[in-house]
């Protein structure tokens, strides 16, 4: 074998040095996982990390109930077949016993920070990891990898520890946390070719399948638990696949023919729109919209 | 594949470096679709008549607020030669935090001037910084280069200026490049500029895509901080114990002969192991899980090294510390100090000048280091650490100084005097009677 790293190995070996990392320095870390491409390149990552012996950290999974069937299936049959422990917050449950109240619009991405913070304290988490990359949006890109959350879960970008080196600081005080994030210097292009080389199993919903959908907001939505179209809207059989895997009632489809990886990687290298400008309605409310999410404690 | 560049971009507010960082990305078509609409929106909602590029990377809310960038933000772009990893360190308050923070990883740095001003203080403070990291190549560009009417005796001057600066501070000249550019205007960023018939070198972009990348240091002494310690008690691997980390220096293989730091147990690596199978070699920049020999005691803070070629074992040390906090530092401070995977109590035992960056001389016995200054100290650790010279090792020379109550990083820490001048505005002050200069910092391999 070559001694050079390229780009691929450079992002795997750093993602790794920082699982080990976080393993050696905290007492309760806990793997964000919802299934999407993200999150399971992060497990795929951690388990590469600590190899052969299993990881030593659970999973969480913040469900808004409103989920493709698919990727749930696939979360809990990812979780089986590697014997690992998953932690499920449900919003549903937060709305039921009114610790939070179901939005006029329906949709439920932004309802997923009170749950996560309240699991968070609740199982006394001490370090956090996300699958967000720097690449996906401007706040994100002045995130850290290493990223210290108040007591409250907040985010202050103005008070960021300086990081330096591949020194990673991640002391706190009792009752903050740390949010960790491996993949901060992948790009999305990064993150497909890795799953090619890679061979990682995503569900079937990021390969192009017939779907019904309805034009809202120039996205192509899927009609689910979360509501249908509305008047004025038609619903419409489309060959469609998703870029990002969020809540339904704000993750927008793309129409695609990418029925595999290589055709899925041809897409991303030609396409002209950014993941998240593509599929999420979340980040479309403003300016600082997902800054302004990220400092009430968003992942 | 191609290969990776990390760089660092450096100048003073107003310099225009968003601007050229959103030009970069823009003209390498980085910039997709959505994000410039955005870009157009806003700008029109400002008043504005063409887009202004600032706004591709000044993401924070005050930043589009005030106009400026606050924080260091991390770009990514790729050209079919090359993937780049941008580190955008703004320039006003708190710059060297900013600057220490991008320059740490950085193989390559852009700095700013704007042609109507030249090289100003700050951009000396800049290249100073640079070098103390030990960045191993800068760029000068001089922004704003229309606004002087494409002059190429104002170039050159601002050039020949730099080129002496940074050749006193152990720059050789192919290290170093200036480029005329204008990044509103696009001339000599991406594509070569027809206003500057005089320039005859590369616009920015081709020379980021050609320069060569300094590799990790594979010809280095084998250096291995322990991160963790893999025992997985299956059945399959009863008697497993690996210990896991990322290579920081050298190349290690199967059968050979290594040392554990600080106890001095020696031992032999009998396997390199991966989820990917055994290697027969392993080199700096990958993590890997080394099995060895003997049954040893080995934790997390021990340091696999090649025997022979050791670091220095050692409860003291002569360090440069770039003070990065609000709350100055006075001898006799108690501090933790992080360097590779161990943490030990450590306390400030004498500050021994201050590096003033503008007479590239030093000032003795300061009563404090302030936020933002740069200078020598002395420090009593809790128990001897395995320590290198920065100037030896960028990753196992390099150390955090985190404060005690708030877990906050007050300090970046570099072992020794990597700054050769340093040095000598020490002996010009005490006659002599420093340490013997250490290696030329800018020779280090890049992180």
């Amino acid at each position: 074998m070559t001694l050079a790293l390229d780009t691929l190995g450079r992002l795997e070996s750093e993602a790794i040095h920082i699982f080990r990392e976080v393993a050696g320095e905290f007492d309760r870390p806990v793997i964000l996982f919802s299934g999407g491409k993200d999150s399971t390149l992060l497990l795929h990552l951690a388990i590469k990390a600590f190899y052969p012996a299993p990881v030593p950290f659970p999973l969480l999974h913040v469900d808004t109930g409103h989920n493709f069937d698919e990727v749930i299936e696939f979360r809990d049959r990812v979780v089986a077949q590697h014997g690992l422990r998953l932690e499920v917050a449900k919003v549903q449950d937060w709305i039921d016993d009114g610790r939070l109240e179901e939005r006029p619009d329906g949709t439920r991405n932004p309802l997923q920070t009170v749950p996560l913070l309240d699991s968070i304290n609740e199982h006394k988490y001490d370090a956090v990891f996300g699958g967000g990359r720097r690449d996906e949006e401007r706040a994100r890109a002045k995130e850290r990898i290493f990223s210290l959350r108040t007591a409250f879960g907040q985010w202050d970008p103005k008070r960021q520890r300086p990081e330096l080196w591949n020194l990673y600081n991640g002391r706190h005080r009792a009752g903050e946390h740390v949010r960790v994030f491996p993949l901060s210097n992948w790009t999305e292009l990064d993150v497909w070719n890795y799953i090619e080389r890679e061979g990682i199993e995503l569900p079937d919903i990021y390969y192009s399948h017939q779907r019904d959908v309805f034009l809202r907001d120039g996205m192509w939505l899927a009609e689910g638990p979360w509501g249908t179209a509305r008047d004025g809207e038609t619903l419409l059989r489309k060959t469609v696949r998703y870029r990002t895997v969020g809540d339904g009632s704000c993750t927008g489809a793309v129409e695609s023919d990418a029925s595999d990886i290589h055709a899925v990687i041809a897409e991303v290298s030609a396409s002209r729109l950014t993941e998240r400008g593509a599929t999420r309605a979340d980040d479309r409310l403003s300016e600082a919209a997902m800054e302004d999410r990220k400092r009430e404690g968003y992942f | 594949m191609s290969d990776l560049l990390r760089l660092a971009t450096a100048g003073s507010v107003d310099d225009g470096k968003s601007t050229l960082v959103g030009r970069l990305l823009y003209d390498t078509k980085s910039v997709l679709a959505d994000t410039l609409d955005a870009v157009h929106r806003a700008s029109a909602d400002r008043g504005l008549a063409t887009p202004d590029l600032s706004l591709l990377v000044d993401g924070l809310r005050s930043e589009r607020e005030q106009g400026i960038t606050i924080d260091v933000a991390y770009r990514y772009f790729a050209t079919p030669k090359r993937s780049f990893v941008l580190a955008d360190t703004p320039g006003h308050v708190q710059y060297t935090r900013n600057t220490v923070t991008g320059a740490s990883t950085a193989q390559l740095a852009v700095l700013l001037v704007d042609a109507r001003k030249g090289v100003i203080e700050q951009t000396r403070r800049h290249a100073a910084v640079l070098a103390l990291l030990g960045v191993p190549r800068l760029v000068l560009a001089v922004n704003k280069i229309d606004l002087v009417d494409y002059d190429e005796v104002t170039f050159s001057r601002i050039a020949k200026e730099f080129t002496a600066h940074a050749t006193a501070l152990g720059y050789t000249e192919d290290s170093v490049v200036e480029i005329p550019v204008s990044a509103l205007a696009g001339d000599n960023v991406v594509e070569k500029s027809a206003n500057t018939p005089w320039y005859s070198g590369p616009t920015l972009l081709e020379h980021l895509e050609n320069v060569p990348v300094e590799p990790d240091p594979h010809d280095a002494p084998f250096r291995f901080p322990v991160q963790y310690v893999i025992r997985p008690r299956t059945a399959e691997h009863l008697d497993y114990r690996g210990y896991a980390g990322l290579v920081a220096a050298g190349t290690v293989k199967p059968g050979d002969e290594v040392v554990v730091l600080p106890s001095g147990r020696r031992s032999t690596v009998t396997k390199i192991d991966t989820a990917d199978g055994e290697l027969a070699e392993a080199a700096a920049g990958q993590s890997v899980t080394l099995l060895l020999a003997d049954d040893i005691d080995i934790s997390r803070g021990d340091l696999i090294s090649v025997t022979g070629n050791e670091p220095t074992v050692t409860d003291e040390l002569d360090a440069t510390l770039c003070w990065l906090a609000e709350k100055p530092l006075r001898a006799g401070a108690r501090v933790l100090v992080k360097h590779g995977t161990r943490t030990v109590q450590a306390m400030v035992t004498e500050l021994r000048d201050r590096f003033d960056e503008q007479n590239l001389s030093s000032v003795d016995s300061p009563a404090s280091l302030e936020l933002n200054e740069i200078g020598r100290v002395a420090l009593r650790l809790a128990e001897p650490v395995p320590l290198d010279d920065y100037s030896f090792s960028r990753r196992t020379g390099s150390f955090l100084v985190i404060d005690v109550s708030d877990g906050s990083t007050l300090a970046a820490g570099l072992v020794g005097a990597p700054l050769p001048l340093l040095e000598n505005g020490v002996e010009s002050c005490t006659g002599g009677s420093a340490a013997t200069p250490d290696n030329h910092a800018l020779v280090s391999p890049g992180p």
